[in-house]
């Protein structure tokens, strides 16, 4: 079962090992993969057939535990300025009426309240900021993921203003100076443009799962095609009781929460 | 005609000179932010959007404000807004050059604007508003300038310019509302998420605009002699009186929906602006001021006493305009981020650096205007002569 699993995600991440290999050798610009899907695998990238979403079990998950931030961060050269205001994160940890704050909360239990919430960019199926975008530097790929292209955003910032999870982080100076241990698989942004979570998609088109997953010790994260009825994080959806940030927008985010 | 903007008298030249200083000291401070980047801005990751945004909101309202001239001379034919109209279409090329400016001197990465030409989307609202403010600022220079050139020459305006102010007409409607499309369209927005978010941007533009071209009337009245007529003024008064009323009518609103319904989520952001929010205060006195001098203002427009006496209605207007500034730039942009999606509420307080580039912006689009209004003086009185 969860061989089949392993195989259908490497198929779905439409490159697999031959990609891999490529990127491995050098062949191809392990950047390049960020933007576009090569044609190398026969079966065409379909839009809408592939919707990949993460699954959170907060149960699991270790109050004071970092691990899935510092891969995520450290994978991705995400700068830390250590100063609240121009502070850029992709994912990290907040209280529970800040992540939920539409969700009920009049009388939570001492437990729910005192845990904090994993946060990230939903990747949502109705996404304002791909909307809003005037250049399509924020773009929902065919997969789902709602990908940056940093070459081409402007810095409006139009796309912050209309996430309503706070998911978007702009880069007030040049990050470079504030990346404390880079990395050279994945590029660097530029002073002046918008970041966030990616979903791993640069580790996806390797055949990988995404960071975050890997780090988790506790497995609390779950990722896996939402349109396919027989993933892992579908089976899970189904035999439990999930819930979604701010469902009433209508945004359809594409991660989902047991609490 | 542009050589009539070089000869002038000492104060002429001295204004002039006031306001290059200003611009340099902008550019200056401008070419510190393009190499620091915006984190010498008061913004962050909260309050994404600062002083930069709430001028261009407000002067795009400016802009769209000619309107209230060019309507009632060109489709009414009320003949007393004759020497008005040409100030009012002048107004609105130098306000949507500013608000231009304001965009850019808000990017990150001006340095790219054209991506919003070279991969349009037409499903973001900026691509429309792009679109509208660049065809409108073409629309008024044109028909400003021709009209006067037909007048220098004494010959009636060629036919292609009435067509062109129609366009006008409509085209300053759009503007603001797809301005107001900029906030309106966002979920999890909910100051902005509001059905009479394009309405209360027209009214209260009319509302500041046409008193800001009452007081320009009045300055150039002061400075060159040439006078647009103390009748015009009185019915642009009356005329922003009653925009004034619909801007209160409609903040009411928005109180009476917000507040009655109870819904938390809309209504943090007015509580705040208001009434404060968690103990945090920042903006409260500031908004009261605002909507204070404003209902009093327009209280003082409703006399038609006190409007006639040039003192008062000097004052009127002036507070108004400021009461509308506060309430849009600073309420309603900055408002808008609090709280912010993580429910956290923090405070902004522009820079030096973002006030300075900001008056610079002021600045350039006074220079414009002065040239503009200068030739149109010169030729108005050499035709009247
Ligand atoms: S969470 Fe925010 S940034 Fe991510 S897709 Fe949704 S709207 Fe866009
Ligand atoms: S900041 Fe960049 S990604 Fe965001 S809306 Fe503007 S151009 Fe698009």
């Amino acid at each position: 079962m969860m061989n089949e699993q392993r195989r259908e995600f490497i198929k779905k991440t439409a490159l697999g090992v031959l990609v891999g290999l490529g990127a491995a050798s050098g062949l191809v610009p392990a950047f390049s993969l960020e933007k576009t899907v090569l044609p190398v695998w026969d079966e065409q990238p379909v839009p809408g057939k592939i919707r990949w979403g993460m699954l959170i079990d907060t149960r699991k998950c270790k109050e004071d535990c970092k691990q899935c931030m510092v891969a995520c961060h450290h994978e991705h050269n995400v700068p830390d300025f250590r100063n609240k205001k121009e502070e850029i994160k992709w994912i990290w940890k907040n209280q529970y009426q800040q992540v939920f704050p539409t969700a009920s909360q009049q009388f939570p239990g001492k437990e729910t309240q005192e845990r904090s919430y994993l946060a990230l960019c939903n990747h949502c199926a109705d996404s304002p900021c791909t909307r809003v975008c005037p250049t399509g530097a924020t773009f929902k790929r065919w997969d789902g993921i709602v990908a940056m292209d940093y070459h081409r955003c402007i810095g409006c910032r139009f796309c912050m203003a209309s996430c309503p999870y706070g998911s978007r982080s702009f880069n007030w100076q040049d990050p470079r100076t504030a990346i404390h241990d880079p990395v050279t698989t994945y590029p660097t942004r530029e002073q002046g443009v918008v970041e966030k979570c990616n979903f791993c998609s640069d580790r996806l088109v390797k055949g990988q799962q995404p960071a975050c997953i890997e780090a988790c010790p506790e497995q609390a994260l779950t990722f896996g095609d939402l349109n396919d009825p027989r993933s892992d994080i579908r089976l899970l959806l189904e035999s439990n009781e999930t819930m979604q940030r701010k469902p009433e927008l209508g945004t359809k985010p594409s991660v989902f929460y047991i609490i | 005609m542009i050589e009539k903007a070089l000869k002038g008298n000492r104060s002429y030249w001295i204004w002039i000179a006031l306001l290059v200083s200003v611009i340099g000291i902008g550019l200056s401070v401008y070419n510190q932010q393009r190499w620091f980047g915006l984190t010498v801005t008061g913004m962050g990751r909260d309050i994404s959007w600062g002083l930069y945004i709430a001028q261009f909101t407000f002067l795009v309202g400016v802009a769209a404000s000619a309107v209230m001239v060019v309507l009632p001379y060109y489709l009414h034919n009320q003949k007393e807004f004759a020497k008005t109209v040409i100030i009012g279409e002048f107004m609105a090329v130098s306000a949507t050059m500013m608000s231009m400016l304001f965009i850019m001197a808000d990017m990150g990465r001006p340095d790219r604007i054209l991506n919003i030409i070279l991969y349009p989307n037409p499903r973001s609202i900026v691509f429309w508003d792009v679109l509208a403010l660049s065809g409108y600022l073409i629309i008024n220079l044109i028909s400003g300038w021709a009209m006067l050139g037909a007048e220098k020459k004494g010959v009636a305006p060629s036919a292609w310019l009435k067509p062109l102010v129609y366009l006008s007409i409509p085209w300053a409607f759009s503007i603001h509302t797809v301005t107001a499309f900029l906030y309106a369209g966002m979920p999890g927005r909910h100051l902005w998420l509001t059905a009479v978010l394009a309405p209360r941007f027209l009214a209260s533009a009319f509302a500041a605009g046409t008193a800001l071209l009452i007081l320009v009337s009045l300055v150039l009245k002061r400075s060159t002699g040439f006078d647009t007529g103390k009748e015009a003024r009185e019915k642009l008064a009356i005329l922003a009186t009653y925009a004034g009323l619909a801007n209160i009518f409609l903040l009411g609103m928005e109180f009476f929906t917000t507040f009655y319904s109870n819904v938390p989520a809309h209504k943090e952001s007015l509580q705040y602006l208001y009434f404060g929010l968690e103990g945090k205060y920042q903006f409260v006195s500031l908004m009261w001021f605002s909507l204070i001098s404003g209902v009093v203002s327009i209280a003082v427009l409703l006399f038609p006493a006190l409007r006639r006496s040039t003192k008062w209605l000097i004052a009127a207007c002036s507070f108004l305009v400021l009461s509308i500034w506060i309430d849009k730039g600073v309420g309603l942009i900055i408002g808008g981020f609090i709280p912010s999606p993580l429910e956290e509420i923090v405070e902004y307080n522009p820079t030096s650096t973002e006030i300075l580039i900001a008056l610079g912006i002021w600045g350039i689009g006074i220079l414009l205007l002065t040239v503009l209004l200068k030739v149109t003086v010169a030729v108005k009185m050499e035709t009247d002569s």
